[in-house]
């Protein structure tokens, strides 16, 4: 990691800046107007994801056409699509469950520490045990899933 | 987007503070993920940042596959919490004003050192267990609002928006169960 260009760190901490800034704005950082949201008091937050979307969808689908590759890691652009399998459904239904359960989600939970709301370290907190809880159980079973394997 | 005949009253009800706040803060949050992504091609996504962190304290497999990135998650991460105070700093203490801010009537509001605070009125245990769900579906799903939601719907990726429809669907149903059982805020 030695080699990383001297400008890499500086520019994902703008683009943080600027992702919070935005979160902060939309007023996304507030678990109460998420629940507004849900509860169809207020659904104007679609416009969050779905202005946020459309603004990477466009440098997702213009980048690959100006340039080979990205200037500070060198790394291809490519759509990096992620697999389709029962996980996304479980997943998002239990993420479903805790997001419409607190009103809040990872990315907005950051950015409403930065707001001030001290509170929402309750739920980075049980964001944290959660990933805990379901990396060991995975981890556990990834290594017990091959020892049959290499039995046979 | 074509111009539906839709009752301007049912709009109002439906877009009680209007649209612009929520699409110039979700653009900002689009401009964000397209810095990083145009610097370094990453397609930068926030919950993976609490598998990639607990790598620093755990062995785990699960946890170690992230060492590569937990550096920069960490950075990315803290450049949302300050891109927060930021917002905190100017349009919510009123240093820019700004038609598209309104102070609101939920939470409470307080200041620190003529900067003008905000915190949640909704309860710690739903915080908590909330997140806990948080961190567990995130993880086993794939990605959250801003990996399936904003990248994943922003490539057109099918998975993304299966699990974008999933996610949502099950949230909107779980807050209006809840509200429906009384708990508020």
């Amino acid at each position: 990691m030695a080699d990383r260009h001297p400008l890499f760190m500086p520019l994902i901490l703008v683009g943080g800046l600027l992702f919070g800034f935005g979160l902060g704005f939309s007023q996304m950082a507030r678990p109460e107007v998420v629940l507004q949201f849900l509860q169809f008091e207020d659904i104007g937050l679609l416009f969050v994801m779905f202005g946020a979307a459309i603004v990477s969808g466009i440098a997702f689908a213009v980048m690959p056409r100006l340039r080979d590759s990205a200037p500070l890691t060198g790394d291809r652009y490519e759509r990096r699509l992620k697999p389709f399998d029962r996980n996304v459904l479980i997943g998002g239904a239990i993420f479903g469950i805790g997001w419409g359960l607190s009103g809040i989600c990872p990315g907005a939970a950051y950015a409403s520490l930065g707001v001030g709301n001290v509170s929402i370290l309750w739920a980075l907190a049980g964001m944290f045990v959660g990933a805990y809880l379901q990396g060991v159980w995975r981890s556990t079973r990834a290594t017990t899933d091959i020892v049959p394997s290499d039995a046979d | 987007m074509v111009a539906d005949p839709v009752p301007l009253q049912l709009t109002a009800e439906l877009f009680p503070n209007g649209i612009s706040r929520y699409a110039v803060g979700g653009m900002l949050v689009g401009l964000g993920t397209v810095v990083i992504y145009v610097g370094t091609g990453i397609p930068a996504g926030a919950s993976t940042f609490l598998e990639s962190t607990l790598s620093y304290v755990s062995g785990q497999s699960r946890f170690q596959r992230y060492v590569a990135s937990r550096d920069w998650r960490v950075v990315f991460t803290l450049g949302i919490i300050l891109g927060g105070l930021a917002f905190a700093a100017t349009v919510q203490s009123g240093v820019i004003t700004t038609s598209l801010y309104e102070a609101g009537t939920t939470g409470e509001r307080y200041e620190v050192g003529g900067v003008t605070l905000w915190a949640t009125d909704v309860q710690a245990w739903r915080l908590l267990v909330g997140g806990l769900f948080v961190g567990i579906g995130t993880r086993i799903g794939k990605g959250c609002t801003s990996g399936h939601g904003v990248c994943g719907v922003g490539s057109a990726s099918k998975t993304s928006i299966v699990g974008v429809m999933t996610f949502l669907t099950v949230a909107i149903a779980t807050a209006q169960i809840v509200a429906a059982l009384g708990v508020s805020p």
